[in-house]
């Protein structure tokens, strides 16, 4: 019907022990492969947040989204494309402290990439990039010809353009 | 335990439990909670099986048996039933209870089962002492990961302070809504320990709106559909029932004069014999209904969620109408079938909110298009089912002796196969919530411990348990509850000693390769007697009506055995795949 396309589902839950469970579960019974996932917790106080990454059509999107609402904790779910949000991933890289005067290029890779050098050490040092996949894509195989020891990226996090309405329908419940 | 005869089973159902005031204060053990926060729900009785790791909570049910009545299975998948059974006809929370472990394992089918056919039920397990968690110890597995996908919601609970709250959300979710299962699992240490007991009942969630605003832009532009429809076709489901919708129901279909079908979960919700009852949808439903689906200008849906037994094949079902679905639950619309119009809401207020709306219809010329494919029905199929000339008796004229003898006004229980099919087709259902079968998931083994809960949460009605002798053995053991606690159930098994709808596929589509599908069966009658039931077995048809009447005539519970023709088929069929419109008479 349509293409598959990647969407960020942005879910306001209860934090509760379980739901990760159920909310996967809901993607897993689909044969639907998730992408990145990532929870904290939100603007809101006591309210967590989900920004899971899926690629699916709509259609498919849409049902989900439908289904994830439907659990008792979750309080809201949004999709949103790619253009109708600001997103970032986040990544780490742990390289050994030597290469960092040996290899004069590897200072430009980092000056012109803007990431930041969190620590150094006489063994080792540990860079940190946040930005857009295909950004941290580059820097993963500009540093792979060097040598990496350790490599890890975070699953996407992002802010959608227009408002999100939990805000009003939280105050609207009464206790 | 003590064990009540049904007598005195009976005497205690009518003593009111005592709500729990909210206000009072009591220092008690979280097992004694349990009891207290059950029966502030109103709770009379419930279904288990004890073990270690829900010992205390059973010690407080001994002390507290003459409030709520404890009903021992023989295993943990009958007490689900049981409670489902209870909830589907009395419309309260059915209360299932087993211990850790493999008790706990037992209980995911009935679970599953509540889940998608919308039960209100509640499921206790008790787990192994928090600080063995994680530790494999003995009886130890993650029930609340089990049921995760099979509960609408569920909870483990590790301090006492935590049980009456979290209780009063089970009863809260699983009934409000969309019904369905919610488990409680409760740690033995969670059980012992003592806090100061104090009940309130839920009476919100902020994460959970269990019933959607009605849009009225969306009443009023399906009032205008339905008024301006010159075929129009209501194919209602459970939604009617759970939402006790059924006199709004009626109101809308016969002033807007609407020829209306139903799913198997609906059936009762008006009776059989209502003159806008044109029959039911699906798989093997009646025929009009089934061939007016791809004809019919507006589809109607209300209650139901275009399950694909109801639908056949989606790219050809009702492509020319316009649909309209009533519905609770926002997740199912446009699931299966696109809407053109979705009033969201509970059944018993859309219902009511729309009829001043509705113009006043008769539609007569459209009704006729179902008297004459029924007439085709009748003679292609159902005459024959009803009224054999061959030897052999069918499943039909046991359900058409069943209707007469009970006058349509028995609750059906039955299990899942051909005689589910046929019962569903031919009883007589006069009275509301008088289906209860295992229509979304076709549990087999649902029927006799569905019927002893049935009965108990019905106690004036007469309840009639039909199975197959393939579904009667998978939960033959509940004979020994019926023979403990003396719930007089009617049991009928229609034995073809064949898996019969199994082998109804493998001859139209397996070319009659009867791969593990005929059963040798023992002797049913022996084995009622065995607990002490009456029984009987007949084969011929002249001795079926006497022994129809001495089964409703008998105090108590009572088998009867009726030896039906091996090899019938169930007709009319829309074989896996096709459309509505190609259903096959024969």
């Amino acid at each position: 019907m349509s293409e598959n396309k990647l969407y960020t589902v942005s879910i306001y839950t209860e934090n509760n022990i379980g739901l990760l469970n159920r909310i996967s579960a809901i993607f897993q019974r689909r044969h639907i492969n998730i992408e990145s996932i990532n929870s904290s917790i939100s603007e809101i106080e006591n309210v967590s947040k989900w920004t899971i990454v899926v690629k699916l059509t709509e259609d498919q999107m849409k049902k989900i989204i439908g289904q994830i609402e439907k659990q008792v904790e979750v309080i809201k779910a949004y999709y949103h494309t790619e253009e109708e949000t600001i997103y970032q991933e986040s990544c780490l890289f742990k390289i050994k402290s030597d290469l960092l005067f040996e290899e004069r290029q590897i200072q430009n890779i980092i000056k012109e990439s803007n990431a930041r050098i969190v620590t150094v050490n006489k063994e080792f040092f540990v860079l940190e990039k946040s930005g857009r996949r295909s950004e941290i894509e580059l820097l993963h195989r500009e540093l792979s010809a060097f040598g990496i020891l350790q490599f890890t990226r975070s699953g996407r996090i992002a802010v959608t353009k227009t408002p999100m309405e939990i805000t009003k329908m939280l105050e609207a419940f009464n206790y | 335990m003590r064990f009540l005869p049904a007598q005195e089973f009976m005497e205690t159902k009518t003593i009111k439990n005592n709500e729990q005031s909210t206000s009072k204060t009591i220092r008690i053990s979280g097992s004694e909670a349990v009891v207290r926060s059950l029966m502030a729900e109103g709770v009379d009785v419930l279904y288990g099986y004890p073990g270690g790791a829900i010992m205390p909570v059973y010690d407080e049910l001994y002390k507290f048996q003459n409030e709520i009545h404890h009903v021992l299975t023989r295993h943990e998948q009958g007490a689900t039933h049981a409670a489902q059974g209870y909830a589907r006809i009395s419309g309260k929370v059915g209360v299932a209870m087993a211990t850790s472990g493999p008790g706990a394992t037992n209980l995911i089918t009935g679970i599953a089962d509540a889940q998608i056919d919308s039960t209100p039920m509640v499921c206790i397990t008790g787990q192994v002492g928090s600080h063995l968690l994680g530790s494999d110890a003995f009886q130890e597995t993650d029930i609340v990961g089990i049921s995760t996908p099979v509960t609408k919601w569920n909870h483990q609970v590790t301090k006492a302070s935590e049980i009456p709250e979290v209780i009063a959300k089970a009863f809260y979710i699983a009934k409000s809504g969309r019904p369905g299962p919610v488990l409680i699992d409760i740690t033995k240490d969670a059980q012992f320990e003592e806090f100061d007991f104090k009940y309130e009942k839920c009476t919100g969630i902020r994460s959970y709106k269990p019933i959607p605003e009605t849009d009225p832009n969306t009443l009023q532009a399906a009032a205008d559909l339905i008024n301006n429809a010159k075929k129009p076709l209501v194919v209602w489901g459970q939604g009617v029932i759970l939402g006790e919708a059924e006199a709004e129901f009626k109101a809308v279909i016969e002033k807007a004069g609407l020829p209306s079908a139903w799913t198997i979960l609906g059936a009762s919700a008006i009776p059989s014999t209502h003159p806008l009852n044109v029959g039911m949808v699906g798989m093997h439903g009646n025929y009009a209904p089934n061939v007016l689906t791809n004809e019919c200008d507006v589809l109607i849906a209300i209650g139901m969620r275009f399950d694909d037994r109801v639908t056949g094949n989606l790219a050809s079902y009702a492509k020319q109408a316009k649909v309209i679905h009533f519905e609770i639950d926002p997740a199912e619309v446009d699931k299966n079938v696109k809407t053109d119009v979705a009033v969201l809401g509970n059944s018993k207020d859309t219902l009511a909110a729309i009829l001043p709306l509705l113009k006043e219809n008769s539609h007569t010329e459209w009704h006729q298009k179902f008297k004459d494919l029924y007439q085709i029905e009748f003679d292609k199929v159902i005459k024959d089912d009803l009224h054999p000339t061959k030897d052999g008796l069918t499943m039909g004229e046991v359900l058409k002796e069943i209707n007469a003898q009970t006058k349509g006004e028995a609750a059906i229980v039955t299990d899942v196969g051909q005689h589910q099919m046929i019962a569903c087709r031919y009883a007589d259902f006069n009275v509301s919530k008088s289906n209860i079968t295992s229509g979304g998931l076709g549990t087999m083994g649902f029927a006799l411990p569905a019927a002893i809960g049935a009965k108990m949460g019905a106690p004036e009605r007469d309840v009639v348990m039909i199975a197959g002798d393939g579904g009667y053995q998978m939960t033959i053991q509940e004979l020994g509850t019926i023979f403990q606690t003396k719930v007089p159930v009617k049991i009928v098994v229609l034995n073809n000693n064949f898996l019969g709808m199994v082998r109804q596929w493998q001859q139209l589509f397996f070319d009659r390769r009867y791969a593990s599908t005929e059963m040798e069966n023992p002797d049913f009658v022996a084995i009622a007697k065995g607990y002490h039931i009456n029984a009987k077995s007949v084969s011929k048809r002249e001795d079926l009506a006497n022994a129809v009447k001495e089964m409703m005539e008998t105090e108590g519970p009572y088998f009867l055995e009726v030896m039906v023709e091996k090899e019938d088929n169930v007709f009319p069929m829309i074989p896996t795949g096709a459309s509505v419109s190609d259903v096959r008479l024969e």
